[in-house]
This record gives structure tokens, C-alpha cells and sequence, in this order.
């Protein structure tokens, strides 16, 4: 009998579950705020079923209710994309070690 | 056009990316490089996308119009936003996430071929349940996250809002919106899908409205996690392993900050999310205030304190957010160390709206992170450093948490203050905390109370020290 592709599917995600709570234990607390900005920008990942979905019309009507729906996500998501990492790496360029000029 | 096992393991690689963009954060010195990792795979999964479809017709142009307007808006925010706004731009972004989830459901639910899920009113039955699963956590998340934020932006009392039957009414619901995912998946009905919708969105907003401000650190999280899951939802809709992965990331990370946030504060996650919290106490406790003996001090006693001592401890808190108080505060600490003063930050975990509030926010100011402590590792060196300088700070140094098993806070973790010397704490007035009780400390032999805005004292400091 064949498994169904679903429970593959589960495991990965069961898996990651577990390789996500390893590694968040591994985060030094004061970088939890940019812990949050990152996870944000990585959730935004939705995108690509975003992009599925506002491609579903075909050549004539490229518009259709279905793919409005897709293209505002697609913008939705690219705010978080953009501004997630953007905002990321501009926290993280100001944490900085002490000057070892005394 | 690119096949499906091929883009699978691209999705797979970006996958692995986004882990390795969580594990960089581990220190500052390798967390700019993970975020390099996380917007590497994030390249990966969209151009993957847009060769798996292979349909560069005239919609694709639509599809780039607008990523670069949503690009756009994003870069502007993330350049211009203050980081003390940190936590209401986070509130925002996951609120952007939840929509973004329940569009892309909505869209598969209008048009489940375009995902191979079935034809409309025919959709594959573990589609729908994964369907509907994404949409609802979405709806939530996005209305939780709205009301967070306007709490946070101060359009919204950040006061706990109550009213009597609140948590039947929302048990009620919670249980209804699996009755209808349900009776969504039996009768494939549009019309329960809408109403499955809207009834998300009121529960994630009746969810939230009882929780007060200083618990935004929970929410918060909770909210983060909640992000996490609907994403991993539609990823299973989609049978995409980037989405979940990254779900399931976020998912756990968001779950172990709310867990840390709550042990912080030593309340349960129940305690926190049935909210409420202050509201009742605060009425209590300020009929039988006494009036104690207060020290209450200028700049110049404060500086000349801590010219004649050789450590420093200082205690910041969301009151040095609100007074943007933390470039003042490191000039004034700049001048001590002139002074051959050692100085060192203590953070509590709760201190702030938001995990890590006060470490971004001293990063800001240009503080060296090696000097910026967590509460376990700089606990025991209160005891012999000479002063302590609280700003902006109460619930998270009132020693009754420790001597009062009567008290909301018994239990939770404070930083050791009063085992310093001497105590400077600058607060607007003796009012109390979030938690709505009385600080001892304000009232003890050592403790020199500055009453002043937080900025305007630290700099008025900072000029009596260079005196």
C-alpha cells in the first residue's frame, strides 16, 4: 500500500517543529526583537501561494475574483518581505561590541 | 517550465535557508549574516514560483506591479519607523501575514483548480480542512494583531476592556468555529466559509481587548506564533515544503517567546490571555495607601551618589521607551566611564512592549551589547555594586514579589535592586506599576527617588557630572 503523500508532508512539518524549537532556544534573548522581524519576513513566504493564485486567469481574463484576491496578497506579503528583512538588518547593524580603544 | 520534483527540493533548500537565517541570531556577530540566508531563500521560493508556473503572459507584470508597490511601502516603513515603534510595526507586519493567509484561502477556495485541490463545491476534502484551518488562524491573527497595535499606537486604551459573560461568549465561539469548519468540510457550502471568516475576525479581536498593556510582550508573541501556524496551513493547502517549514518555525519560535515572556512575569498563559490583569487591584489597593517617608532628590544628589561610586547597575524599562530617554541616558553613562566607573545594563525579560524591547533600543543609543546583562547572569552583582539606577522600571524590581504571597507578583523573578547600596529610581510620581502595587522601594533607607521625566533627568545628570 502506498502512503499518502500527506503524511510525508507531516513529518516534515513535525520535524520543523522540533528544529524550530532547538534553534529558538539557541537565540540570545536580546535579539528576540529581531527574532520577531525575521520570523515575520520568513512567514511572508505565503507569497508564493499568492503568486499560484494571481496567476490562475487565463490570457483573456486575467482578472477574476479569485486572482484580485491573490494579487492583494501579493502585495500584502511583499510589505513584510521588503520591510521584515529590510528593518532586520537595520537593527542588527547597530548592535555592536565595545571599543577595545581605552 | 520547471518540474515539480525540482522545484520541490528548491523549496526544500529554502527552506533549510530560513533555518539557518533563525540559528544566525544566535549571536550578534553571525546574525547579519543568517539575515543574508533568510532574503537568499526568500529569492529562492518566489523565483522558484514563477518557473514552476512558466506562464510569463500579461498577468506576471501584474504579479511584479505588485510586489514592487507592496515592496515599496515595506522598504519606506523599515527605513523610516523609529525604533521605538519597534513593537507596533511587529503588530502590524503580523497582522499583514494573517490577511495575506486568508486571501490566498480565499482565492483557493474560489478557484481550487488553479492549486489542483478539486473544482469549486467539489474541493479535496483534506484541502478544505487545511483550507479552512489557515483561514480561520489567519482571520485571528489579523484582527488580534490590529487591536494590538492600536493599543500599542495609543488609539486604543492600552487599559484591559472586560465585560461580564466575556469568556463563555468567547468559549462559545471558539467552539462554533469548528462546528462550522465542520460543517464547512461536509457541505462544501461558500456561505459557511464566509461565515467561518467573519466569525475568526471577531474572536481574534474579543481575544485580545482584555489584555493590558505591559502584557503586550505575550500577545505579541502569541500573535507571532499564531502567523506561524496559518502559514504552515495554506502551505499544506499548496503541498509546499517552504511554507511549512517556515510555519512550523515560526510557530515554535512564537510559542517559546510567549512561553518565556509568561515564565518572566510568572503567570500562566491562561492567566495572561484570559487578561484582566491590574484592572481589579489597582482600585484596592490605592484606598489604603498610608502615607510613607519618601527621599526624594535633584540631579546634583544623583550625581554626586554616583561619582563616589566605583559600579554602576542600570535598570531600564518601558518608561525610557516612552521618554526616549536611551541617547541621554548613554551620555550620561559615557561621562561615568570617564569618571573610571564601571557600568553595566540589567534587563529584565519583561522589561518593554515587546521581547528584546530594551536591547534594541540601547543598541540604538550605541551601547556596547557586552555590556547589556539578562536577569540571571547580572543578579548576583547587585549586591556589590554601589548604585542602581532604575529608569523607567517598578513591577520588575518590587521586592514583594519575593516577601508577599498575597501580592499579583509573588513569584515572579525581579531583578535584586535593593541589594545595591544605593537606589536611584527616576519616575514621574510614586504611582504604582502595571501591576497596580506599591513599590517598597521607593520607600527604603537608600533609595534617592528622582522625580522627573526620564531624558530630561538623565541629561540634567550628565551636566551636574561633567561639573
Amino acid at each position: 500500500m502506498e502512503i499518502d503523500p500527506l503524511i510525508f508532508r507531516l513529518s516534515i512539518f513535525i520535524l520543523s517543529i522540533f528544529v524550530g524549537y532547538y534553534v529558538v532556544w539557541s537565540v540570545t534573548p536580546s535579539l528576540h526583537t529581531p527574532l520577531m522581524s525575521v520570523t515575520n519576513a520568513i512567514s511572508s513566504v505565503i507569497i508564493v501561494g499568492a503568486i499560484i493564485a494571481g496567476l490562475s486567469g487565463n490570457s483573456e481574463t486575467i482578472f477574476n475574483t479569485s486572482s484580485i484576491f491573490g494579487f492583494l496578497a501579493i502585495a500584502l506579503a511583499a510589505i513584510n518581505i521588503f520591510g521584515g528583512f529590510l528593518v532586520t538588518q537595520r537593527m542588527l547593524a547597530m548592535y555592536k561590541k565595545k571599543k577595545k580603544d581605552k | 517550465m520547471l518540474s515539480a520534483n525540482l522545484s520541490a527540493i528548491f523549496y526544500l533548500i529554502s527552506g533549510v535557508l530560513f533555518i539557518l537565517a533563525l540559528r544566525g541570531l544566535s549571536s550578534p556577530e553571525t546574525s547579519r549574516r543568517g539575515n543574508l540566508f533568510g532574503i537568499l531563500g526568500m529569492i529562492i521560493a518566489v523565483t522558484v514560483t514563477f518557473m514552476s508556473i512558466g506562464n510569463f503572459s500579461s498577468g506576471f507584470i501584474f504579479v511584479l506591479l505588485f510586489i514592487l508597490i507592496g515592496g515599496s511601502v515595506g522598504a519606506f516603513i523599515a527605513y523610516r519607523i523609529p525604533m521605538t515603534a519597534m513593537p507596533e510595526l511587529v503588530a502590524g507586519f503580523h497582522s499583514l501575514v494573517g490577511l495575506a493567509a486568508v486571501f490566498v484561502a480565499i482565492s483557493a477556495f474560489l478557484n481550487p483548480q488553479a492549486f489542483n485541490l478539486g473544482t469549486p463545491g467539489n474541493i479535496k476534502l483534506g484541502s478544505l480542512i487545511e483550507m479552512s484551518i489557515g483561514a480561520a488562524v489567519g482571520a485571528i491573527t489579523f484582527s488580534g494583531s490590529v487591536i494590538a497595535f492600536l493599543k500599542l499606537q495609543g488609539i486604543m486604551s492600552g487599559s484591559p476592556i472586560t465585560f461580564k459573560g466575556q469568556h463563555p461568549l468567547n468559549a462559545i465561539i471558539l467552539i462554533s468555529i469548528i462546528i462550522l469548519t465542520y460543517l464547512l468540510c461536509s457541505t462544501q457550502s461558500s456561505n459557511l466559509f464566509w461565515i467561518l471568516l467573519a466569525v475568526s475576525f471577531l474572536i481574534g479581536f474579543l481575544l485580545i481587548i482584555p489584555i493590558g498593556g505591559a502584557d503586550m510582550p505575550v500577545v505579541i508573541s502569541m500573535l507571532n506564533s499564531y502567523s506561524g501556524w496559518a502559514a504552515a496551513g495554506i502551505g499544506f493547502t499548496l503541498e509546499n515544503t517552504a511554507l511549512i517549514i517556515t510555519g512550523a518555525l515560526v510557530g515554535s519560535s512564537g510559542a517559546i517567546l510567549s512561553y518565556i515572556m509568561c515564565k518572566g512575569m510568572n503567570r500562566s498563559f491562561f492567566n495572561v490571555i484570559l487578561g484582566g490583569f491590574g484592572a481589579t487591584e489597582q482600585s484596592a489597593n490605592s484606598q489604603n495607601k498610608e502615607q510613607k517617608p519618601v527621599k526624594s532628590g535633584n540631579a546634583d544628589d544623583a550625581a554626586f551618589l554616583m561619582k563616589n561610586a566605583s559600579s554602576v547597575i542600570i535598570v531600564p524599562g518601558y518608561g525610557m521607551a516612552v521618554a526616549q530617554a536611551q541617547h541621554a541616558l548613554r551620555e550620561m553613562v559615557d561621562t561615568l566611564k570617564k569618571n573610571d566607573i564601571k557600568v553595566s545594563y540589567a534587563i529584565h525579560p519583561v522589561a518593554g512592549r515587546m521581547p528584546g524591547h530594551m536591547n534594541v533600543l540601547l543598541a540604538e543609543a550605541n551601547v556596547p551589547y557586552d555590556e547589556v546583562f539578562e536577569l540571571e547572569e547580572i543578579n548576583n552583582d547587585f549586591s556589590n555594586a554601589d548604585v542602581a539606577f532604575v529608569i523607567g522600571a517598578n513591577d520588575v524590581t518590587n521586592p514583594v514579589a519575593k516577601t508577599d504571597p498575597q501580592s499579583p507578583i509573588y513569584g515572579m523573578p525581579i531583578l535584586d535592586v535593593e541589594k545595591c547600596k544605593s537606589v536611584l529610581f527616576v519616575k514621574r510620581s510614586l504611582s504604582p506599576g502595571y501591576a497596580g502595587i506599591d513599590n517598597d522601594l521607593f520607600y527604603k533607607e537608600n533609595t534617592l527617588m528622582l522625580f522627573s521625566d526620564a531624558k530630561k533627568m538623565t541629561e540634567d545628570i550628565t551636566k551636574a557630572l561633567d561639573q
